[in-house]
């Protein structure tokens, strides 16, 4: 698996988008940290930019790769060399190229702000943790997709409406849920209704360690009395591991008896 | 070398493979023709473990090739279409697939046989379609395989490529290796092949040397032999 990984990283990590990908991140955090002038609400504000930016691009990447290599994948698949080798040493290699050029682009601007000697390396630290984890969640889930769809067209369609659904259409539903039944008791269906999107997660996640109350909302807040912050930010990591796991799982079932 | 017993393949409602039996002999050339949609490259595919028949079971050297990948080690396989990871260049192409398969491969006397010093460190989306494809040939016989199969294998390449490609094939047939060639070009197949399989809708139509076929149906060419079994067939159904 690594010598798949080891190339396909090499390939996506020198392609100009992966580039434009990593310029934009260091952009829109330089330009952040200079108008803020704060890294508390550097973060806070970058928080928003990652947890909409990192799902869809990688999405599309995704979708863009699995196709892309359609015909490569045959030539690789008639190697000595297990199918699940070759699918997971290239979503991996995918994965790794875009978190490098997202860590890279976030982490150079905050190190000449002095983020090292500032107290708000944990805040940061899961920024990155909770976008390094939705580029997984995402690029397994556009594979995933990729996978059981023949029809290019098709599956970047679906993939696209899963990331809207969960980045955008998720939080209104949730709302009208929690407006129509606002009689009954909530906490738990909110609990469960967050583990179950991703984006939901690591907002959460972000904003337990951020420690501000009036941006984390119902379900923020129902975790952090729930749980407390450490519990819940433990809980909220592990879910997302969940997630990645789930989407492998279910990759490595379609191509076990998928036909190429 | 190669044993096919009876294998079925479906694709939802549609029967591509209704039943195939093949032996394939150590050293032998052997051509896989049809019209298109007849199940040729489905029939490839299961060779190579990419597709997995419902029935039957397909024999390299003596070895079941269900889940297992390792007999792939003694195969050069020539895809139809060349598309490769585009910011790679040639020589990480090839060093890719040698790291794959573990082994070195003679990429350097192929490099020369097919003149392809000038790309080799060109990345590979700015390739020609027939540069592109003197790639794939030369990844399909780097490894000395025991087995070759080549689907398409002279498409997009020029004159002089697919007359040193040839040539290749008949060196390593006198090495005792094996075949399996599935093209649209006749003169091709009288170039090399020893036998032919003609498959129609799934099963095997006919199967013997082209001269038998040419005798068989009393015609001088090999391409009027065919086109005059197609009509008998039509004909008949």
């Amino acid at each position: 698996m690594f010598k798949i990984f080891k190339y396909s990283f090499f390939d996506v990590f020198r392609s100009r988008w992966t580039i434009l990908y990593f310029l934009f991140f260091l952009i829109s955090s330089s330009a952040m940290l200079y108008f803020s002038s704060n890294l508390s609400k550097a973060i806070a504000s970058l928080m928003n930019i990652t947890l909409t930016i990192t799902p869809l691009i990688s999405t599309i990447f995704g979708v863009m790769y699995y196709y892309n290599s359609r015909e490569f994948v045959d030539l690789l698949l008639s190697q000595p060399i297990k199918r699940t080798n070759v699918f997971f040493g290239q979503l991996t290699g995918l994965a790794f190229s875009l978190i490098t050029g997202f860590v890279l682009g976030l982490l150079l601007p905050f190190l000449f702000y002095g983020l090292l000697v500032s107290s708000e390396i944990w805040d940061f630290t899961m920024l990155l943790l909770s976008g390094v984890l939705l580029t997984f969640i995402f690029v397994s889930v556009a594979f995933f997709v990729s996978l059981l769809n023949e029809d290019k067209i098709k599956g970047f369609g679906i993939s696209i409406l899963i990331w809207l659904y969960f980045a955008v259409i998720y939080d209104g539903m949730i709302l009208l849920f929690f407006v129509s039944f606002n009689d009954y008791p909530l906490e738990t269906p909110a609990i469960i209704l967050t583990i179950l999107n991703p984006i939901d997660l690591s907002r959460v996640l972000i904003l337990l360690k951020l420690d501000i109350s009036a941006l984390m909302g119902y379900t923020g807040a129902v975790f952090n009395q729930f749980f407390g912050t450490t519990l819940g930010i433990l809980l909220s990591v592990t879910s997302m591991f969940v997630w990645i796991i789930l989407c492998f799982l279910g990759i490595k079932s379609i191509i076990k008896r998928k036909d190429f | 070398m190669v044993e096919i017993k009876n294998i079925e393949k479906s694709f939802g409602k549609l029967n591509v493979l209704k039943g195939i039996n093949i032996n394939i002999n150590k050293g032998q050339i052997i051509a896989i023709l049809g019209p298109n949609g007849s199940g040729k490259t489905t029939l490839i595919k299961s060779i190579l473990g990419l597709v997995i028949p419902q029935k039957g079971e397909i024999l390299i050297n003596g070895k079941n090739i269900k889940h297992n990948e390792s007999y792939r080690k003694d195969i050069g396989y020539l895809s139809q279409i060349a598309k490769f990871p585009e910011n790679l260049n040639v020589k990480e192409l090839f060093k890719m697939i040698e790291d794959i398969r573990g082994e070195k491969g003679n990429t350097e006397v192929l490099i020369d046989f097919f003149a392809m010093q000038p790309h080799l460190n060109k990345p590979l989306r700015s390739l020609s379609g027939g540069t592109k494809q003197k790639v794939n040939v030369i990844l399909s016989l780097m490894f000395n395989s025991e087995l070759y199969i080549f689907d398409e294998p002279t498409v997009g390449l020029d004159p002089i490529s697919r007359v040193k490609f040839k040539e290749w094939v008949k060196k390593e047939k006198q090495n005792g290796k094996t075949a399996i060639l599935s093209t649209h070009l006749l003169s091709e197949v009288e170039e090399l092949a020893d036998e032919i399989i003609f498959i129609l809708e799934g099963k095997i139509y006919y199967q013997g040397s082209p001269q038998e076929l040419k005798i068989k149906y009393n015609e001088p060419t090999l391409e009027r032999a065919i086109a005059k079994m197609l009509e008998q067939y039509n004909h008949n159904v």
